[in-house]
């Protein structure tokens, strides 16, 4: 902990902000999500900081407020794909047998389609809401956890401590939970970061194309979305959530490139 | 039979077992899950009758399997079914925007692919010096950014900033090749950026990874020039992997165009695929899934088998 590269420290201080602005939207917007406060497009000013959109809102308020909607469907979409992939990965390694061999063939085939494609395929029938769109995200995307976990478990799996522990006659449960998930984290704790990116990449993607995030809430990829045909006029509106979602993917990177090199440097990959 | 050829028919055939057990997903994933096709196409205030008219006229009243088998059926003998919005033969619609999103991703591809192995090239021959650190950073930037933020920014810098192209990529029969390659230059661009950074970085590994072997020492103590010790020494030897990157950034390419396309209002299949989502016009959506999965699965096999062709060990077995 502590020599903290420059980088880190650059990417875990805009991370931190980044969330902190997510946390307390409602406190730091200046004007409601919705409110029509000014002009269209108007040029950034006192009163707008960044401008208004393509219907006189308040850009800054409405990117606070996207942050929020962003970063919290992103963060439970991580959150689930990292439960049911690491539980159903672990779990395949420490079964084995049909159980690892149905599992892992299921996963082969949902990676063999672009995730973009089949999220797409399985949207055109859902009603669009948050949290049918976390659970597809999610779950879509447990299948490269799954992989990772697998892989990590299968090797701890045959440690002189898990037998130990089989041959004092622990449940399955108890090698999954106590014996490997303790030695499997800091590979995938270094994951969580790189799936946490692409999560904010595939939600933002969707609602710019219009199947993701549904008004009257907004998202940043949503709010490209509604102001790009500005762009063509000159008006930048468009690409400051284009910004702000590059700057997270940019920062969380950051974060886990140190993760990853920390976790890799220490032998075996074990430790905090 | 050559052990070569038992090889490539084994990658073939598992490929179309693969496509298979995709198409079955495609239609669990539309008519399996919770919820009703007729209530999503008709929404929450429709009524029970016309609920069942429109369950009659999609055929939902025939179990599933033999719904599936008879879709599977019309794809095998080139019938993707009609469009449920318009009614239109949904193969004489793909068809052309096909060949126009195949046109798109093949000028990509001619440009990303020799660019994206000359600049790995140059990040080995310079490693570790300002070159790789350049082309590491921006490696690092062009991964942050979704594929239609490129775009725009691309397009903010190129029609408004400069004004060198049109925002709008409309191509038709009536133009030249010249043309439709100026009009198709920004999305082109754009799909080289996204795609360039990671071809690139997976060369430069790939490459690496074989100037460790003890014959580049050799050739280095030899006196040769470092660029004609990469080229010619280190170069054939990751052919394998570098073909097997190249291959799978070409299938990513697939997913870049569904977005790329509706950035710039191109007429190719991704735009028809978005679109028709959001009309729940699900044939379409299948149809053009199951595609889109078909070029990707293909493509993942033509770099499996490409790499098996590049192993001297397997093409000249003991």
């Amino acid at each position: 902990m502590s020599r903290i590269p420059l980088s880190a420290l650059i990417g875990l201080f805009l991370t931190g902000t980044f969330f902190f602005v997510a946390i307390f939207a409602q406190w730091l917007g200046p004007y409601g999500l919705n409110e029509i406060a000014g002009d269209v497009w108007e040029e950034p000013s006192r009163t707008f900081l960044l401008g208004t959109d393509t219907v006189g809102r308040d850009l800054l308020s409405r990117m606070i407020y996207g942050a929020q909607v962003t970063i919290f469907i992103a963060t439970m979409a991580t959150i689930l794909s990292f439960v049911t992939g690491s539980i159903l990965g672990f779990s395949a390694a420490v079964i084995g047998g049909w159980y690892d061999q149905v599992l892992s063939r299921l996963v082969d085939l949902f990676m063999s389609i672009p995730s973009l494609i089949l999220a797409l395929v399985i949207l055109s029938v859902m009603q669009v809401s948050i949290p049918v769109l976390i659970i597809v995200m999610g779950l879509l995307d447990s299948t490269r956890v799954y992989r990772l976990a697998r892989a990590v478990a299968v090797d701890i799996a045959v440690m002189d401590y898990v037998e130990a522990a089989k041959l004092r006659g622990e449940g399955t449960g108890w090698i999954i939970f106590r014996e490997i998930l303790p030695n499997a984290l800091s590979p995938l704790v270094a994951e969580l970061g790189l799936r946490f990116i692409f999560a904010v990449l595939f939600v933002s993607t969707l609602s710019f194309l219009g199947l993701g995030v549904q008004p009257p809430l907004a998202d940043w990829g949503g709010i490209v979305k509604e102001n790009k045909d500005g762009l063509v006029y000159g008006i930048s509106a468009a690409l400051l959530p284009a910004f702000a979602i590059a700057a997270l993917a940019i920062s969380v990177n950051l974060v886990a490139d140190w993760v990853l090199n920390r976790t890799t440097s220490l032998k075996g990959g074990r430790g905090a | 039979m050559h052990p070569i050829v038992r090889l490539v028919l084994q990658r073939v055939g598992l490929g179309l077992v693969l496509l298979l057990a995709v198409s079955v997903l495609i239609f669990l994933g539309t008519e399996a899950l919770p919820g009703d096709v007729a209530q999503a196409i008709l929404g929450q205030s429709a009524t029970p009758e016309s609920l069942a008219n429109l369950r009659e006229q999609l055929g939902l009243n025939v179990p599933a399997t033999t719904r599936y088998f008879n879709w599977l059926w019309g794809i095998l003998h080139g019938d993707l079914g009609t469009s449920l919005t318009n009614g239109s033969d949904i193969a004489a619609d793909i068809g052309k925007r096909l060949g126009n999103t195949l046109f798109l991703a093949f000028w990509a591809a001619v440009i990303a692919v020799p660019l994206a192995i000359g600049l790995g090239l140059v990040a080995v021959r310079y490693r570790n010096r300002w070159p790789d650190r350049l082309i590491s950073g921006m490696t690092l930037a062009t991964i942050s950014l979704p594929e239609f933020v490129v775009g725009y920014i691309v397009m903010y810098l190129l029609t408004v900033k400069v004004q060198l192209f049109s925002p709008i990529a409309t191509i038709s029969d009536g133009m030249t090749l010249g043309e439709k390659l100026y009009t198709i230059a920004l999305p082109v661009l754009v799909l080289v950026l996204v795609v360039l950074a990671h071809m690139m970085r997976m060369t430069r590994a790939a490459i690496l990874n074989v100037m460790q072997s003890a014959y580049i020492e050799t050739a280095e103590l030899k006196g040769l020039r470092p660029f004609k010790i990469i080229a010619r020494h280190a170069f054939p030897n990751a052919i394998a992997p570098v073909v097997n990157v190249v291959m799978l950034n070409l299938a990513y390419l697939v997913v870049g165009v569904v977005v790329v396309e509706v950035v710039f209002v191109y007429p190719g299949m991704g735009q028809y695929l978005v679109d028709h989502v959001s009309k729940r016009d699900v044939p379409v959506v299948q149809a053009c899934g199951l595609i889109f999965a078909a070029v990707y699965i293909g493509l993942n096999i033509l770099a499996d088998v490409i790499s098996i062709l590049a192993n001297p060990r397997l093409r000249h077995p003991k």
